[in-house]
């Protein structure tokens, strides 16, 4: 059941994150992140962390993605016109460039992180609960928890600054 | 008894009443606001309007699906489908009661209990947003667009104060889970006031209750914010290119909705299935009471005052309506009606006071409605957790 699941949902997101890239249209392609987004929240849950897979719908399908949404709709931005031309060296060494990269991308995370005793176990282990990620923030990644806090609120800042009217 | 035979049983009486439940809603709200301004309402199909909501399905179901030339089709009908799934799926994480024995079954009076529940209600309710939104856009209509996008920037904005006010009681019950939050209050200060969300940590909670209801009413797009269809300024807002069934599923969701937030304002604030009062001075006795009353007005004014053509039937839904009641009495039924009876009377009220309200006030102005989102609302709520969590630290 859980490995169905995750197969379902897994390809469910790499195909909606491969419509999100491929499609012309800015609407269409912020839809396509979000099925990516509650995607990845299935499979949190699979992975027994109720309280991240919330929190990824709550904040980045909720509140991010509708503001992106919103902006889209706002300046009524249609289909995106299709280049002139595409460079020809592009098309013929693109796809391997990329298959390269992902190649020793792979194998560099192989090399560095050992490969674990055990497989993944669904549904086993709870280490996203809400108790725990509270526990965590405020022990252990207390000092990260806070700066990110603060970069946020300089983000914020920044983001007022620059949207002000001038002041005569 | 096997796992998914209960779900089964359970999931299909749940969605059966609570679909019936969101058509009556309507015929209730058309009522209680025609009898406000002094009018009496549907009154033709059935006694006092019963049928209304079976005809308007029917009428609803049976007229010509239109699809606009110039709308695009994928949006135009993925909008009202995922305004009503997620509008619908929050009612499966509210607990109607306690856990009940049903023939020897034991089981839980709802249909899951996740460690969660709140987060799921909330999460539902912010993706809820891009069903109005892509209705609006989809459209490709100038009104539908302006709709939507009230629609949603209202919804983003009143969606920080509500989130903060559920985590003022939050705090005190110590959980994410709405069975657990109701258990955390039960019990009584000096034997007869009940511990209520709203009661605890000096009556503090009743700030933030009052700070979600008014976050409610903007997060459902009712009235006084209601700004997403206004139709004097929009048509209809964002679901002006809808007809039909499409055009039904934008009520049913906005109705779901309204049910789903009063039900979660009841958990949280006002004590879930738990009686006002302990059972030593007779709470078990006031849902007899209650239907007992109803009904012995109606059959009053069936046997005397009643207009001819209405005496039956004032007769007939007066006997029900005791029977209803004696129901209640039964020893071997009381743990599973009696709880039911609280929940039930206190969500309603609350939809009451939605219904209430719209017959009342006018509508904001939209800048008056972002300004009190961000001037008011949010400062307030955020000042009302510091000091729930200020009485939290020091007195537990």
């Amino acid at each position: 059941m859980d490995a169905l699941l995750f197969g379902l949902f897994a390809t469910i997101a790499v195909v909606c994150g491969f419509v999100m890239v491929t499609q012309k249209h800015p609407i269409t392609s912020a839809l396509s992140l979000v099925g990516v987004m509650g995607s990845l929240a299935i499979l949190y849950l699979l992975l027994g962390a109720p309280f991240i897979a919330a929190a990824q719908l709550i904040v980045y399908a909720g509140a991010i993605m509708v503001l992106f949404l919103f902006v889209i709709m706002l300046l009524n931005a249609g289909a995106e016109p299709k280049p002139a031309r595409s460079s020809l060296l592009a098309k013929v060494i693109g796809i391997p460039l990329i298959i390269a990269l992902l190649g020793m991308l792979s194998f560099l995370i192989h090399l560095t992180v050992p490969p674990a005793d055990t497989m993944v176990k669904f549904g086993g282990n709870t280490p996203g609960s809400p108790e725990a990620v509270g526990r965590a923030l405020f022990t252990t990644y207390l000092l990260p928890f806070e700066v990110t806090s603060v970069l946020v609120l300089i983000a914020i800042l920044g983001a007022v600054v620059l949207a002000r009217k001038e002041m005569d | 008894m096997n796992f998914y035979l209960l779900s089964l049983i359970k999931t299909g009486l749940v969605a059966f009443v609570f679909l019936t439940a969101l058509a009556y809603i309507q015929l209730v709200e058309r009522k209680v606001i025609a009898h406000v301004q002094a009018r009496i309402g549907p009154n033709r199909v059935g006694p006092f309007g019963f049928w209304q909501p079976l005809v308007d399905t029917i009428k609803l179901l049976t007229k010509e699906d239109m699809l606009p030339s110039h709308v695009n089709k994928f949006f135009y009908l993925l909008a009202p489908v995922l305004s009503v799934a997620t509008a619908l799926v929050g009612i499966a994480v509210i607990p109607f009661g306690p856990e009940i024995d049903v023939f020897g079954v034991r089981t839980r009076m709802e249909l899951t209990d996740l460690n969660i529940s709140v987060l799921v209600l909330l999460a539902a309710s912010g993706l809820g947003v891009y069903g109005i939104a892509l209705a609006g856009w989809s459209s490709n209509n100038k009104y539908a667009l302006l709709g939507g996008l009230r629609a949603s920037a209202q919804m983003i904005s009143y969606e920080l104060p509500l989130a903060l006010a559920i985590a003022a009681p939050l705090l005190i019950y110590n959980t994410l889970s709405l069975r657990t939050a109701v258990e955390a209050q039960q019990g009584y200060y000096f034997g007869f006031i009940a511990k209520w969300g709203i009661f605890q940590m000096g009556g503090l909670p009743l700030l933030a209750f009052i700070i979600f209801m008014i976050c409610a009413f903007a997060e459902t797009n009712r009235i006084p914010f209601d700004l997403a269809e206004a139709e004097n300024e929009l048509v209809a807002g964002f679901h002006t290119e809808y007809s039909s069934m499409k055009f039904a599923a934008f009520f049913m969701a906005e109705y779901a909705n309204m049910v789903n937030i009063c039900a979660l304002a009841t958990h949280l604030f006002l004590g879930g299935w738990l009686p006002p009062f302990p059972a030593k001075f007779g709470a078990d006795f006031i849902p007899f009471l209650t239907f007992a009353f109803l009904g012995g007005m109606a059959i009053f004014h069936g046997v005397g005052p009643g207009r001819a053509r209405d005496r039956l039937w004032l007769k007939l839904g007066g006997a029900v309506l005791v029977l209803v009641g004696l129901v209640h009495l039964v020893p071997p039924l009381q743990p599973i009606l009696v709880p039911l009876f609280w929940f039930l009377s206190k969500t309603g009220f609350l939809l009451f006071f939605y219904i209430w309200v719209r017959a009342t006030l006018p509508r904001f102005r939209y800048d008056q409605l972002m300004h009190f989102a961000w001037g008011w609302m949010f400062p307030v709520s955020i000042v009302n957790l510091f000091a729930i969590g200020l009485l939290v630290a020091l007195f537990t």
